[in-house]
């Protein structure tokens, strides 16, 4: 490791640049947020907080506002209920076709999100479900449970299986060795997963926009407001407010991520995903 | 009840109510996704062989919305009539440059997204130290979950007429004049692109590169192969799993983006997804609008088995 210092150098000045760049685009967010001129462009003109005045005077943000949080708060509970069945028994049981199951359930993580929302939308016309908060958040469920399942079946994963056999010698029931002793050791998984879930449906958008019907959420409140030059610094105003929101939630995540791995005496092998 | 399940693991029975425990278990989540997912897909590769009527799908077994020549049905007089014309998806050249293009700024995008991230997880991997390793991945996967929409609008203002690029460079005095082909092309979409997807690419080859069993590493160096020949025969064939993987995670959705052709991709930037939405939302095609979704799903679908047939190799496992 020593000798790799030189290299390691020139990887880590790489991978400084690389870092910079992912963040790029976010650092501008703050800058024309603040910058007093409705055109977002350089050069800059001067210092005004009047973009966040006007986005709080704003009906339609409030609208949206509620309904991403009453479809984000929905989809988090759901996506993490569903997340924990499907992360306990592919994590604990052995059963026939798991393979197929489990990539059934997981598809969502990779197929193109325009699929899965116009499929969505056909089925739900051709049976008379009217769009509405509803069918975003079965959309939104379909596509964070995965995320759900990848964050818990690590919390799963590292469980030792004694602990669970040891409350069954001492007269438990499967059910209260679950209540009593698995689900106090994956609670900061679940709670890591409540608050990723959370996070990719205030900001998801394809299947808000094909599912919702007239409903709007606040990324498609976002979109539609692209096409009027005029409201583009509200829009900076509102997205660095969400992106600190995004930030300081997956924080907390990450806290729990990290604290339920070592709880259940896991080794902590980095990322989400 | 419990004396059963805690004696299974003695009895015969194990395999049994094991089997049972798990898919009891599983069933909430696997239901939830036959129903709204399996189900949907289904559905829409049987409207692709339908017929569009008015506000209606009429079932009638039909090839034309792939080859051939359609027509959608109106009700006429209480009788439903061929009305308007149009071409399936492999007949239509529009729809047939835009899978062509699609396909390509996808190929792009993975080829772009996988060769810059492999150092970063390479680093992270091999030259930081264990305890901050998390710290890393954390700040690379952030962008990653932090407003979709605006980051890509904002690739308009980096991009754009006045953006951050030609502020810069007038600023310095290397051009005189905006460069206009900076954006709206499909250029600025594979930019794009690339940069929303990176963490993507980055945690799969992470996750190879942390199995590698650092003794081999060191075994090929004290035989005396260089450092760069230990790297090319040891550590990017044992890293190919993850390179795989990353390529396959970013390649199959990118296909089907919207958003970004839609932002930066101006009128000649149009890509699949968008004729989908056109031929659902503003034709109000289904059968048509199915075909378009399928045959892309197809498409990715063959490149991805292609891609995983070239490397199998790779994927056997240890000898």
């Amino acid at each position: 490791m020593m000798g790799g210092n030189m290299k390691g150098g020139w990887f880590r000045g790489y991978a400084i640049v690389y870092l910079l760049v992912l963040y790029a685009p976010i650092m501008l967010l703050p800058i024309f947020a603040f910058n007093d001129s409705a055109i977002v462009s350089f050069p800059l003109a001067g210092f005004t907080t009047k973009w966040f005045t006007q986005m709080a005077g704003e009906p339609t943000l409030h609208d949206a506002l509620k309904n991403s949080l009453f479809i984000a708060v929905s989809t988090a509970v759901i996506s993490t209920l569903l997340g924990i069945l499907a992360a306990r028994a592919s994590t604990r049981f052995v059963f026939p076709a798991k393979g197929a199951i489990m990539g059934l359930i997981m598809l969502p993580l990779v197929l193109p999100e325009i699929i899965a929302a116009v499929s969505l939308l056909v089925v739900f016309l051709g049976i008379g479900i009217p769009l509405g908060l509803i069918t975003i958040i079965l959309g939104h469920v379909l596509v964070c449970t995965p995320f759900s399942i990848a964050i818990l079946s690590a919390a799963f994963q590292s469980l030792d299986k004694s602990l669970e056999e040891a409350a069954y010698d001492l007269g438990e029931t499967p059910l209260s060795t679950f209540w009593l002793i698995i689900l106090p050791l994956v609670m900061p998984g679940i709670i890591s997963s409540l608050l990723i879930t959370f996070t990719i449906s205030l900001d998801e958008f394809i299947m808000a926009f094909f599912l919702g019907g007239t409903n709007v959420t606040l990324p498609v409140y976002i979109f539609s407001q692209f096409r009027f030059p005029q409201s583009v610094p509200v829009i900076m105003a509102l997205g660095t407010l969400l992106v600190l929101l995004s930030i300081t939630l997956l924080a907390i995540a990450e806290y729990f991520r990290r604290r339920g791995i070592a709880k259940t005496g896991g080794k902590n092998t980095g990322g989400f995903l | 009840m419990s004396g059963n399940q805690s004696s299974g693991a003695r009895s015969g029975s194990l395999g049994r109510s094991e089997a049972k425990s798990g898919l009891m278990l599983i069933s909430p989540t696997a239901i939830f996704a036959l129903l709204l997912l399996a189900a949907p897909l289904a559905t829409i590769i049987a409207y692709s062989f339908m017929a569009d009527g008015y506000l209606t799908i009429i079932p009638q077994f039909q090839m034309c919305n792939y080859i051939g020549t359609c027509a959608s049905y109106e009700m006429k007089d209480g009788v439903l009539t061929a009305a308007k014309e149009y071409k399936g998806v492999f007949s239509d050249p529009l729809a047939q440059t835009l899978l062509v293009r699609s396909l390509g700024v996808s190929l792009m995008v993975t080829l772009v997204t996988v060769v810059l991230a492999f150092p970063v997880a390479y680093f992270v991997s091999f030259h930081v130290a264990p305890e901050r390793k998390s710290l890393w991945l954390f700040l690379i996967t952030i962008p990653f979950w932090t407003s979709y929409l605006v980051r890509v609008f904002l690739w308009k203002v980096i991009l754009g007429y006045n953006g951050v690029i030609n502020s810069a460079l007038m600023g310095l005095g290397i051009i005189n004049e905006p460069i206009t082909a900076l954006n709206y092309n499909v250029g600025a979409i594979i930019t794009t692109l690339a940069h929303a997807y990176a963490p993507f690419a980055i945690l799969p080859i992470f996750v190879a590169l942390e199995k590698i069993d650092r003794s081999f590493l060191e075994a090929g160096q004290d035989l005396g192969e260089s450092a760069f020949n230990t790297f090319r025969r040891v550590t990017l064939p044992l890293a190919m799993p993850g390179v795989i993987s990353a390529t396959l995670i970013v390649f199959i959705p990118t296909v089907g983006d919207y958003v970004t052709p839609n932002l930066v991709g101006g009128p000649e930037g149009k890509l699949v997804a968008n004729l989908i939405q056109l031929q659902y939302m503003k034709l109000d095609n289904y059968p048509l609008g199915s075909a378009t979704a399928v045959s892309a799903m197809l498409l990715v679908a063959v490149v991805s088995l292609i891609f995983l047939f070239l490397n199998r190799r790779y994927l056997r496992g240890p000898k």
